[in-house]
Parts: structure tokens; C-alpha cells; sequence
């Protein structure tokens, strides 16, 4: 039941949560995780190993004395020296410089061409889009290590200049990274909200713009410095690199050459571009995870099982009257947060005869959506639910296994949730999202599994069941898939059904219909009905009883009729007061003159 | 008597073009035409699709004017080039349904209601103050100003999207859907200070919804719209209560009221109406 907690990305996550850690800014989150520490570290060492290259050692990288050729370790030479005599800490130290150097050109470059470039063509769009994004594709399809051949042979051994001319090759990856950040921005109502403040471009483009773009950037420019490292040790590896100028490459050149003599003068370049790459991609990964854009961590699963709570009550307990569909006592949910865990529904009870609607209404953060996510077995992982008893037709849902509770949704409890878009699958046809469950839980042949679907579609309303059968989500309209979940949910003829908001993604027209439809199904089937809305002219227009909550507690269980005409509690009170329904209308504004 | 309307919309055409080889563009608005008073307000009523968004957008000039004109104190203000239109941003303001998405997360409350202001000219010690003024105004504590926008609610959010439409004392708004997004009771309380603002300043609002319990309440006047077009217009009171277009009849009767029998009545009526096939469009 439980995943393997990896403490480094619920350290993260939990200070995601904390706003106070998010504004202690990028350096603090980022050493809280320890590969970004070690990536860290090591790139000081370099950086500091190249820029006090003199202090470090009294050798020239270059200066070679061929009688001192593949010298041992030893004073004066703590890591020998290379096949013509060359000090072989001296090259490491100096050739760090060349690579960062060389790294440093290839990310300025690709920064100054790609980042304005990015900047606006995403955000003008219009031709020099089309154009730019053109030369981009256009440059990607190069093959880089041939553009840099060209160039090099043209112009000569220089490392300087290939790592310019790769900065250009690599700019479009770039370009393509700032111009997507910039677009899918672009599109923020925040940004519309700026151009009416009436924003200059430049200005708008500063301050709303470019601090979204920072981050993704920031880290590739951590991955393409990690690349012009290995580009450029295999150019001089090649022997394109500039002469007289140690570098990694370089040595690993002349190390080659000397294989079987002294294959140790491998190990020293090969382990500084190794572990010097690998900083960089570790670098690049913890700045994801640091800026929040890591893929969502996975969260802790914490079930606690019933028997911590010590209440459980035996399934048939006598006091539950045969006609009760769904009976909760004592539902308590909570989520583990920063400080301890924090409880979102205290204690909820509440029954559903048979053939009864039974309205949950409350505002948002109530608990009603918990309440019923716990009755389908549906909380979130991270969530912990307990109860004294969760009683579904003489059935205690708190004790069942994870497989009894399968067979038990879908085909005695029907769903119909909130977003009828999100919970089709859009890459399967409505009719095997419809046949599927069917023959699951009926045992139904593919045959008598498609003639009940269109029978159920017709039956919903759908004049074409046919074609809606045939289509996929996207080709039918949103109303007409919450009908089409409706089809799904009672399909398998449940005793229970929970809606989830079904119509508040509707418009009302839709709405009234959607209703109306529930409202018939119930009849005919006699089924109970749990309708969780924040929408008390739907609880007028289709529910028996009525279940106000507040804060995770229910405040007033009534029949609808009474509930309207004489509610008791004063939260109930202050919420049919807020209603602007039936309120007088706004006086017309009196005629010019009059007033002003 | 002839007072020049503040806001005219003549004949308005909006078209998005499609993308993909000679597609031709999707008309969005077909020939609106409409005006706003001084400090009135104009309800927007509309389903989805029903193109009352793009109409809004269109006045703020992020929808593209196809054909038709929008003229603001009689002057035209479609098809200006963008620094005039920049010059209207203390004239005509904004406030979106989405208090989640309208505000820049990375922004604090104060830097949000400075911004507009610093656009305005005004100096950093007398906006600090006037941003005091403006948090007051909306209902807000003074120490918002400090705050991070996710860490108010929902409620609290389309105050400081209120009161960032008010910094350069604008003479319309256009608010579109701007209670939709929240709860029952913080929509109440919204929708007040609405009112509120518009009786203290005098401004206008073109006010887009789909709900018509909401824009009775708000709306001096209502235009009700359905694919494009304006189906009528007329009294707010009239409108929301006995509406002359079936459309506007099957809008009303579809919507629930929070009263069992009224509802059930309701109810009955709608069903009767879509039955005898009076339901109007589909």
C-alpha cells in the first residue's frame, strides 16, 4: 500500500507548500537537496582550479622536455608527465580553462541570439515568427559536428572560433525553449490584464514576460554548457583544437597515442569531463526541481486503516433501517501538511434511503467533494480517512479490500463527476468507454454490450447514438458527454449514484436538461442519490433532503421544503440570504440631468 | 437630451481566422450593435459560445474588429494603433472571471496596483499611498500590499483585481464574469461593491454573465445574446423577468430558483414550453 518515500523530494514538495521557504529565494532551496550540493561543489573546484591556474603550479601546460617524457608521479610533477615530457596537473588545471572558457562562449552565444529571438517571435508572433521559427527548423536539421568540420577546415585549428560558430548551432534549441514559455505566458489573463493597464511592449515584456522565461532557461543553459564541454573535448580530440593551448581534449589526444605505454594518462582528462558534464546535468536537474518545475513528486500514501481509531462497528448493526441506502457515521478525513495533519472533514454523518436524493451543499473547502470521494473509496493517496462506519445496503465500505471496492464501483455505486470533458478518455471511442464496464461487471457479450450502450445513449437523450457511439470525446459536445457519463454511471443499474457537481460546467439550458434526466433515471430505478453541489436552484430543483456543510462539519440536515422555508442554522440562513436570485432588480439609471 | 453615449458599438463583426489551407475565418460577433451610458451598467447575458466574451475583449481591443466601429465619447477606438490605445488604459479598465489566473503569481499585491499607476505617471511615494486607498476601497486589509497573490482566497483575489481596474479612475470596466468563479456568499459581497464603486465614482460598467440572477441584480440595462447576435435588449427589471424573445424565455425558465415550489412551477413551465415547441433554438 505504500511507496517508498524518497526524503529528498518530499523535503522539496513539503517546502513548495511553505510560502515563506519559496520567497528565501533560488540559492537557499537549492542546497537543501544534496545532488545540487556535490554538483555545486564540484564546479567550484574547477571554476577556482582554472582561475588560479598560476598558483596551483609553476609548469607550463605547454613547455615540454622530451628527456622528461611519461615521468612517474613525484615532486615536481604530482601527476607525471605525458608522452613529450608536458606537466600533466599543469594541462588538467590549464585545460580546465579552456573548456569552461570555451562552454562560457557557447552559452553567452546561444543566450544572445536565442533568448530575444525567443522573446519576440513568441510574443509578437506574426512574420519574423514564421521566419525565424523557419531558420530555426532549418538549423536544427544541420548535423553540428559537420558545420563545425566545415569551419574549422576553412578557417584552421581554433577552438575559440568553433565554440563561437556551435554557440549558433545550438541557439535554436533556445530560441524554440524561450518563444513555447513565452506563448503558453502570452495567453495569461494577467498578461491581457498589463496591455490594458496600458503596458508598453518593452515594459510588459520585462516584468510579466521574461521572469517566466528565466527559469526553463536557466536550466538548459546548465545542460548546453555540459554539452559544448564534450563538443569541444572530441574537436580536440580530433585534433581541431587550437595548438599551443592544453585542454582536455588535447590530452586525451596525446594520451591515446601512448596507450600501451601509459594508459594512466586517460584516466585524468576522462574523469574531468566526466564528473565535470555530470555537474552540469545534476546541476540542470536540481534547478528543475528548485524553480518547481519537477514533475509532481509522488505524493506519500499514508492509508490508515480503520483499526487505528479502535471504533470499528460490526457491519450488521441493528440500528440501521432497511430501507437505508448509505448510512456515514463519524467520516473523518485528513492530509498530512507542514505542521502536522490537517483534518478537512471532522466527523461527518449522514443517510440516504433508497429512492431518496439527498443534496450536500456547501461552499468551496467545505468537505463535500471529500465526503463523497470517501464513500467511492477515491481520496487522493495522500489522504487518511477513517470512520465508525460507512454502510452501503448492510455493507461496511470502511473494511473492504481494494478489489471488493472495485467490484462494487461501477456497478452498485454509479459516478458522475464534475468535468464531463476530463473524464472521458479521448484517445478511445464513447461506445468501448460504454461497452467496456459492461462487460466487465455484467459479463454482457460484446453484442449485448453495445445494444444496451445504445439503448442507454437513446435513453439519455442522444438522438444519434449511432454516430455519438462511434466518436471520440472530442467530436461531441460538452453536454452531451455528461449525458454520455450519465449512460456510464447507471449502465450497470446501481442503488446508489454520487453526483459531483454534474452540471456546473453546463450552461443552464443544459443544466435544466442534465437534471431533468437525473431526475427520471432516479425515479425509474429507484435509486438513492448523492448530489454534492454548491447550487441551492439545483438542491430546489431536485433534491428530497438537504445537508448543509461548513468548514467540514455539517451544520443542518432538512427536507428541501423545509430548508428553504424555515432553515435553523445561521450559516444556512446567511447562505440563502447571499443568493441573488429573486432578488429585486437594480433600479434603471435615472434619466440624464437628474443626476449628474 | 442627447447626451453622447460613452461607449457605442455600431455593426460590430468579429472573425477569428482558421488555421489550416483557405479555411475560411469563423465569424464570432454578427453585427452587434449596443451603447453604454455614463456610470450605467450593461448586462451581457449569453451561453456559452454565445460570443459576449469576444464583445468585451473587442471594447478592450484584444479581439480583432473585423468590421463595425466602437466609438468611446464618440470617438472611434477600433483600429487605433498602439500607443493611442495605450493612452485609453486610464479610460477603459478590466476585470476577468478568473481571479486565479488574472494576477501574476510572482507579483506582490502592492506591485500589481503600483504597476498601472506607474504607467500613469504617478510618483513611487504618492502611489504607495494611493495603493493604501485602493485596498481600502475594495475592503481589503492595508498590510495585503506586502502579500503574495495565493495567499488570499478567491474572494479576496477579485478584490485586488477590482481595485487594480480603479488606479487610474477609469470611466468604464468591462467585467467579464467576474462573481462566476466564486462562492455563493463572497458573489453577494462582490457583486455590492460593485455597486458600491459605481455609486461613490460614477463609472461604467459593461458587465458580462451567464447568469441572469446576477446581472438583474448589477445591470441597469441587459442585452441578451445567442450565437453572435443580440436577441434583445431592453430594462434589466423587463428582461430578466418578463422577457418578449423565446430565447431569452427558455434562458430564464431553465434557470433554477432556490425555492422548491417556485422551482417546481418553473419547472412545469419550461417543460410545457419545450413540449408545445416554443423552446426557441436548441
Amino acid at each position: 500500500m505504500s511507496l517508498p518515500t524518497d526524503p529528498t523530494t518530499a523535503a522539496t514538495l513539503g517546502h513548495a507548500i511553505d510560502p515563506e521557504v519559496r520567497r528565501a529565494g533560488l540559492v537557499k532551496r537549492l542546497v537543501r537537496i544534496p545532488t545540487a550540493v556535490v554538483a555545486l561543489v564540484w564546479l567550484v573546484v574547477v571554476v577556482a582550479a582554472a582561475v588560479l591556474a598560476p598558483l596551483l603550479t609553476s609548469q607550463s601546460p605547454t613547455a615540454s622536455d622530451i628527456l622528461d617524457a611519461l615521468a612517474p608521479r613525484g615532486p615536481g610533477h604530482p601527476l607525471g608527465t605525458d608522452g613529450v615530457g608536458r606537466d600533466v596537473w599543469a594541462q588538467l588545471i590549464y585545460g580546465a580553462r579552456t573548456s569552461l572558457v570555451g562552454a562560457l562562449i557557447v552559452v553567452i552565444v546561444s543566450l544572445v541570439v536565442g533568448l530575444p529571438a525567443g522573446l519576440i517571435a513568441g510574443y509578437f508572433r506574426g512574420r519574423f515568427d514564421g521566419i525565424s521559427t523557419w531558420i530555426a527548423s532549418l538549423l536544427m536539421a544541420q548535423p553540428a559536428i559537420i558545420i563545425l568540420l566545415v569551419v574549422l577546415t576553412q578557417v584552421g585549428r581554433n577552438t575559440a572560433l568553433a565554440m563561437f560558430v556551435f554557440g549558433f548551432v545550438i541557439a535554436p534549441g533556445v530560441f524554440r525553449l524561450v518563444r513555447a514559455s513565452v506563448i503558453a505566458v502570452r495567453e495569461e489573463l494577467f498578461v491581457d490584464a498589463a496591455r490594458v493597464s496600458g503596458l508598453t511592449d518593452p515594459r510588459l515584456i520585462r516584468r510579466h514576460i521574461l521572469p517566466v522565461v528565466v527559469a526553463p532557461t536557466v536550466i538548459q543553459m546548465s545542460q548546453i554548457f555540459g554539452i559544448a564541454i564534450v563538443v569541444q573535448a572530441g574537436l580536440e580530440f580530433l585534433g581541431l583544437g587550437s595548438a599551443n593551448q592544453a585542454s582536455w581534449g588535447g590530452m586525451l589526444n596525446d594520451a591515446f597515442q601512448a596507450i600501451y605505454t601509459a594508459p594512466r594518462l586517460l584516466v585524468w582528462p576522462a574523469l574531468a569531463i566526466i564528473l565535470t558534464v555530470t555537474a552540469c546535468a545534476l546541476l540542470g536537474n536540481a534547478l528543475r526541481d528548485a524553480l518547481g518545475g519537477a514533475p509532481a513528486a509522488r505524493r506519500r500514501r499514508r492509508r490508515k486503516e480503520l483499526s487505528d481509531t479502535g471504533s470499528v462497528t460490526v457491519s450488521t448493526s441493528p440500528d440501521v433501517a432497511d430501507d437505508v441506502a448509505l448510512q456515514i457515521d463519524s467520516l473523518v478525513v485528513s492530509y498530512p501538511g507542514a505542521a502536522g495533519d490537517r483534518e478537512v472533514v471532522h466527523g461527518v454523518s449522514l443517510a440516504i434511503r433508497r429512492g431518496e436524493v439527498l443534496g450536500l451543499v456547501g461552499e468551496s473547502g467545505s468537505g463535500k467533494s471529500q465526503t463523497a470521494f470517501s464513500v467511492l473509496g477515491l481520496l487522493p493517496g495522500a489522504a487518511s480517512m477513517s470512520a465508525d462506519r460507512i454502510q452501503f445496503h448492510g455493507e461496511d465500505l470502511t473494511t473492504l479490500s481494494g478489489a471488493a471496492m472495485n467490484r462494487l464501483r461501477g456497478r452498485r455505486i454509479g459516478y458522475i463527476p464534475q468535468e464531463p470533458m476530463s473524464n472521458l478518455d479521448p484517445s478511445f471511442r464513447v461506445g468501448s468507454q460504454l461497452v467496456d464496464p459492461m462487460r466487465h461487471h455484467l459479463g454482457l457479450s460484446r453484442k449485448d454490450a453495445r445494444a444496451e450502450a445504445l439503448r442507454l445513449l437513446e435513453r439519455v437523450g442522444i438522438r444519434d447514438p449511432e454516430r455519438v457511439f462511434d466518436a471520440y470525446p472530442h467530436q461531441i459536445s460538452g453536454g452531451m458527454a455528461q449525458r454520455v457519463l450519465i449512460a456510464g454511471a447507471v449502465s450497470c443499474n446501481p442503488e446508489l449514484l454520487i453526483a459531483d457537481e454534474p452540471t456546473t460546467a453546463l450552461d443552464v439550458t443544459v443544466q435544466a436538461e442534465v437534471l431533468d434526466l437525473i431526475r427520471e433515471l432516479q425515479a425509474e430505478r429507484e435509486m438513492a442519490v448523492l448530489l454534492v453541489t454548491h447550487n441551492f436552484g439545483v438542491v430546489a430543483d431536485i433534491c428530497d433532503t438537504v445537508a448543509v456543510m461548513r468548514d467540514g462539519r455539517i451544520v443542518e440536515v432538512a427536507s428541501a421544503d423545509d430548508l428553504f422555508s424555515d432553515p435553523q442554522d445561521a450559516y444556512t440562513r446567511m447562505l440563502l440570504e447571499s443568493s441573488v436570485e429573486g432578488a429585486p432588480a437594480r433600479k434603471p439609471l435615472p434619466v440624464i440631468g437628474a443626476t449628474r | 437630451m442627447t447626451e453622447t453615449p460613452l461607449l457605442e458599438v455600431d455593426d460590430l463583426v468579429v472573425e477569428y481566422d482558421v488555421r489550416g489551407f483557405r479555411r475560411s475565418p469563423v465569424r464570432v460577433l454578427h453585427g452587434i450593435a449596443l451603447d453604454v451610458r455614463r456610470g450605467e451598467t450593461l448586462g451581457l447575458v449569453g451561453e456559452s459560445g454565445s460570443g459576449k466574451s469576444t464583445l468585451g475583449r473587442a471594447v478592450l481591443g484584444l479581439a480583432p474588429v473585423t468590421e463595425g466601429e466602437i466609438r468611446f465619447e464618440g470617438r472611434a477606438i477600433s483600429g487605433l494603433g498602439k500607443r493611442e490605445r495605450r493612452a485609453l488604459s486610464s479610460d477603459i479598465q478590466v476585470v476577468f472571471q478568473d481571479p486565479y489566473t488574472s494576477l501574476n503569481p510572482a507579483m506582490t499585491v502592492g506591485d500589481i496596483l503600483a504597476e498601472p499607476l506607474a504607467v500613469g505617471g504617478v510618483a513611487k511615494g504618492e502611489a504607495r499611498q494611493r495603493v493604501k486607498d485602493l485596498l481600502d476601497a475594495v475592503h481589503l486589509p492595508t498590510d495585503a500590499a506586502q502579500r503574495l497573490p495565493r495567499e488570499f482566497s478567491g474572494g479576496q483575489r477579485q478584490r485586488v483585481a477590482i481595485a487594480r481596474a480603479l488606479c487610474r479612475e477609469p470611466k468604464l470596466i468591462v467585467c467579464d464574469e467576474p462573481v462566476s468563479a466564486l462562492d455563493l456568499s463572497t458573489q453577494a459581497r462582490v457583486l455590492d461593491l460593485f455597486v458600491e464603486i459605481q455609486e461613490r465614482t460614477g463609472v461604467a460598467y459593461l458587465f458580462v454573465s451567464h447568469d441572469l440572477a446576477v446581472v438583474r441584480h448589477i445591470a441597469h440595462r441587459v442585452a441578451v445574446m445567442y450565437r453572435g447576435e443580440i436577441v434583445e435588449l431592453g430594462d434589466g427589471d423587463t428582461v430578466t423577468s418578463t422577457p418578449e424573445h423565446p430565447y431569452t424565455q427558455k434562458l430564464l425558465l431553465a434557470s433554477p430558483v432556490p425555492d422548491p415550489d417556485a422551482q417546481a412551477t418553473r419547472r412545469a413551465r419550461r417543460l410545457e414550453a419545450a413540449s408545445s415547441g416554443a423552446g426557441g433554438a436548441r
